[in-house]
């Protein structure tokens, strides 16, 4: 760390030695990100859409909008995620035989930290709760969430959060510790950089944000489902999101304060995880992973949810054993708080304390057995329909049965004595966070999209994602798990061993498969927009589905719903088809709707400049900030009149419009 | 009208409310704030849990028996509860509709905490001053983060009643302003409920250690 002489009054420790001018690889990457976002912001200046983005989506209350901007931010972060695995792939294959590879090992710690970060926390999570946001709310038949106005900051904080790790690729550095940043490798004495400093603020900016959309999203389930919805009628996908509400705000506080003291010991010098003056390092991994392990399935629960409606209907029958599911969905997310320990096995907590950590980890597997088999009995006698989200379902089934034994392997003590830290245990939660997190989203992104945006996708490149993202991650995976059982330790940059290179080759071979399942999907939308008029879907149903989401136009109108429904069955707007029921086309009355705002804005920007202040020690710029949020913070406090009301007449002429198109369709 | 049609309408099932009315605004605030209080006790619970865990490793340095003065710490635990007092009258006062009672009491509530910030901040300069620094061992790691996170809370809650102060000026006690008061009480109550655990982990069996 800089000495305090060194520490400029204006720029704190930025310098011009910031900049990464000497690498090439880093250079060439910015020339290609400043390039490519300059077009970017060429042509919306160009296009003259700078109003309509901030008027529309930036400060957009409409829990729709912010669904969708969630999506977008979170594959635009599966990109850089996804470059990063390239580059460690790549390294791998080739650092054999004295060849040092092309990375140097400043450079590869960096890599494989931030691709571990950005893939959990700006990839997983904005996707999963950008699914959240948008389907939660039409689902329980609400018109948004319980404060509209929160869940637009919270997804500017998860985009602050974003920023700031990506500043870290052109203005510094990364850190060099691996995703969780254990001390004392984490501490100032052995990451005395910056490195450690963007890690700690993106992600409690990120955060904080995370936390009150957890408490945003349990509320709207609690409070604002419609009338006749009793908890045991509500859609399974809707209990998985509570349960993963739940977690967050269970969690994320414990994340929260753990990187705070971290951050007590890097900045003031206090000695909580130190190896020195009475701290204790193990006390970190211990917090951190207590966040952690619940974290795993606050990413699998939802999507858990997601096979469920899914699987009910492709195969045009009711869910098998909803009332199992939820009881399997609530052991679990209680279960997963009493797990943690089976991450450092290898602590010494000595025979009991490991014995009582393994089972609980085993017993886990139960209630996860038991939602597989529900998802079998679903489809047994089914009339099962093959489109991409069940195809989807299935690879995941498969795949995910997989990646859970291996998991129940790892869980054994003595196992994971021999196993800690392998390329088994990279292949294990890559097997289950792709094969089960990812093939969800994916599955969730081709099965709402036509109700986000009124057209179906496009379904040939839909197929070419599908295949190579299953056989891509078959290839990359199925390697590691061979080395790893042959005791090849993880974050490895070169290896001695001739005789291992040709399992990082068909891994790395691997990885291009998946690249062009990537690809494929970029194409998929693109090709689908171009051709909406063809794929475009004037039901609102295209499906044929079950849950109050196909009730309603897609795109569904800023109010969702013009009445509110009512509830009898578990699967809503079935039960309405079944009995006949439709809409009554009369009576409109005035909606009142919350008013978009740009103050989340706002205040994410300030907080996100106080966290790189706080990285650089600008210690100006970090008050003013700071301040600058307060003020604008109670500043809006005294705004009070914060909804505006939807006239029945444009309730009545949207509706209008829609049972034209419905008319046409037919 | 037909039997058929009577037979039906036997039992009428109504699939759309068309006859809603207008839900009053924030029906979900004190959930979502008593949530969001859960939410920060979990972050005091990871404090005291480190407390717990380091709060012996005195390094060679000094213990709570070389350094808390339990008198002063029960004169400032007595402001924050008395200030507890004050801010249940300041309810009363606002659900009797007694605009200019609410605010005195809320000042009288600011004043209380003022005074235990203010012995708080003179407790932390002494023990700095002769030495017991946050960096001198993890007992005072510790237990500086503990207490001042609790501080930088009432901090946090001393500029809420400000802003209040305001907002009852300006408004009047308005059902939004009351919903705000009454989150408000919830955030101060939870703050003294942390304090006793504060004043009995950290201070009483401090120094029995």
């Amino acid at each position: 760390m800089a000495a305090p002489s060194e520490l400029s009054p204006i720029f704190g420790r930025l310098t011009l030695d910031a900049l990464p001018l000497h690498e090439p690889i880093l250079v060439v990457t910015f020339l290609v990100v400043a390039a490519l976002g300059t077009l970017l912001l060429g042509a919306i200046t160009w296009f003259r859409l700078w109003g309509y983005l901030w008027k529309e989506w930036f400060t957009s209350v409409d829990h729709k909008k912010i669904g969708v901007m969630y999506m977008v931010l979170g594959i635009i972060m599966l990109l850089r995620g996804f470059s990063d695995a390239i580059m460690m792939r790549l390294q791998q294959a080739i650092a054999f035989n004295g060849s040092e590879g092309y990375l140097p090992p400043h450079h590869y710690d960096q890599v494989f930290s931030a691709h571990g970060v950005i893939m959990i926390f700006f990839v997983a999570m904005p996707l999963v709760t950008g699914i959240m946001n948008f389907v939660v709310p039409l689902q329980i038949g609400a018109r948004d969430v319980s404060f509209p106005f929160l869940n637009n900051f919270s997804f500017w904080m998860t985009t602050g959060g974003a920023i700031l790790v990506m500043t870290s690729l052109f203005v510094g550095e990364f850190a060099k510790t691996g995703w969780l940043a254990y001390p004392p490798l984490s501490g100032t004495t052995y990451s005395p950089d910056v490195g450690v400093d963007y890690y700690i603020w993106g992600l409690q900016v990120a955060g904080i944000g995370t936390t009150l959309s957890g408490i945003n999203l349990i509320c709207t389930i609690i409070k604002l489902r419609a009338p006749g919805m009793s908890l045991m009628k509500m859609p399974i996908f809707t209990w998985t999101a509570l349960c993963t509400n739940v977690l967050i705000v269970a969690t994320f506080p414990v994340l929260t304060a753990v990187l705070a003291l971290l951050a007590l010991d890097r900045y003031v010098g206090m000695n909580f995880f130190t190896t020195e003056l009475g701290g204790n390092p193990m006390m970190y991994v211990n917090l951190i992973w207590i966040w952690g392990h619940p974290e795993v399935y606050i990413l699998i629960l939802p999507l858990f949810g997601v096979y469920s409606e899914v699987t009910s209907t492709f195969s045009g029958k009711r869910l098998f054993g909803y009332t199992s599911m939820v009881y399997a969905t609530v052991v679990i997310t209680i279960l997963s708080y009493l797990v943690w320990l089976h991450h450092f096995f290898t602590m010494g907590s000595g025979a009991s304390v490991n014995s009582f950590f393994a089972i609980t980890t085993m017993v886990i597997s139960i209630p996860t057995g038991a939602k597989l088999f529900n998802w079998l009995f679903t489809m047994y006698r089914g009339r099962i329909r093959f489109e991409l989200p069940m195809m989807w379902t299935i690879a995941f089934m498969l795949t995910f049965v997989v990646g859970g034994m291996t998991g129940v392997l790892l869980a054994v003590p003595p196992a994971d004595f021999v196993l800690h830290n392998s390329l088994f245990l990279v292949a294990h939660f890559h097997n289950v966070i792709i094969g089960g997190v990812l093939f969800g989203l994916f599955a969730a992104i081709n099965y709402w999209f036509p109700k986000a945006f009124g057209f179906k996708l496009d379904r040939f490149w839909g197929l070419v994602s599908f295949w190579c993202w299953v056989v891509g991650f078959w290839l990359a995976f199925m390697p590691l798990y061979i080395l790893g059982l042959m005791g090849v330790t993880r974050r490895m940059r070169v290896f001695d061993d001739p005789s291992l290179q040709i399992f990082f080759v068909i891994a790395g071979f691997g990885v291009a498969v998946i690249f062009v399942g990537i690809m494929a999907l970029l194409i998929q939308i693109g090709v689908s927009i171009r051709n909406r008029a063809r794929l475009r879907d004037a039901t609102g149903d295209p499906w044929n589905g079950r849950t109050l989401e196909w009730s309603t136009t897609s795109p569904p109108p800023e109010y969702n719903f013009a009445f509110t429904p009512i509830i009898h069955d578990l699967d809503a707007w079935y039960d309405m088809k079944r009995r006949g029921q439709e809409q009554p086309m009369s009576g409109f009355r005035p909606i009142p709707m919350p008013r978009n705002t740009g103050a989340g804005v706002f205040l994410a920007a300030f907080a996100t400049v106080c966290g790189f202040a706080l990285i650089w020690q600008i210690w100006w710029l970090v008050a003013a900030s700071f301040i600058a949020a307060l003020v604008t913070a109670i500043g809006h406090t005294f705004d009070y009149d914060r909804s505006h009301r939807i006239p029945a007449e444009t309730v009545a002429a949207t509706e209008a419009l829609r049972t034209r198109a419905l008319a046409a369709a037919e | 009208m037909t039997s058929e049609t009577v037979t039906t309408q036997a039992a009428p099932l109504r699939f759309y409310d068309v006859e809603e009315h207008e839900h009053p605004e924030g029906g979900s605030t004190m959930l979502g704030f008593w949530i969001y209080l859960m939410s920060d006790c979990l972050i005091f619970a990871i404090l005291f849990a480190c407390f717990a865990v380091l709060g012996g490793n005195y390094a060679a340095g000094p213990s709570p028996r070389d350094l808390f003065d339990l008198p002063q710490v029960a004169l400032s635990t007595a402001m924050l509860l008395f200030s507890s007092i004050t801010f249940g009258f300041a309810m009363l006062s606002m659900q009797a509709g007694r605009r200019g009672a609410t605010q005195g009491w809320l000042v009288v509530t600011a004043l209380f905490g003022l005074a235990f910030l203010g012995m708080e901040l003179r407790e932390f300069a002494h023990l700095i001053s002769i030495g017991a620094t946050p960096q001198r061992s993890a007992f005072l790691s510790a237990f500086f983060t503990l207490v001042g996170t609790h501080g930088l809370h009432v901090t946090f809650g001393l500029v809420w009643i400000a802003t209040m102060i305001a907002q009852v000026g300006r408004h009047g006690l308005i059902p939004a302003n009351q919903r705000r008061l009454m989150c408000l009480s919830l955030f101060w109550h939870f703050l003294d409920i942390i304090w006793i655990g504060v004043f009995t982990f950290v201070y009483l069996m401090g120094m029995l250690r």
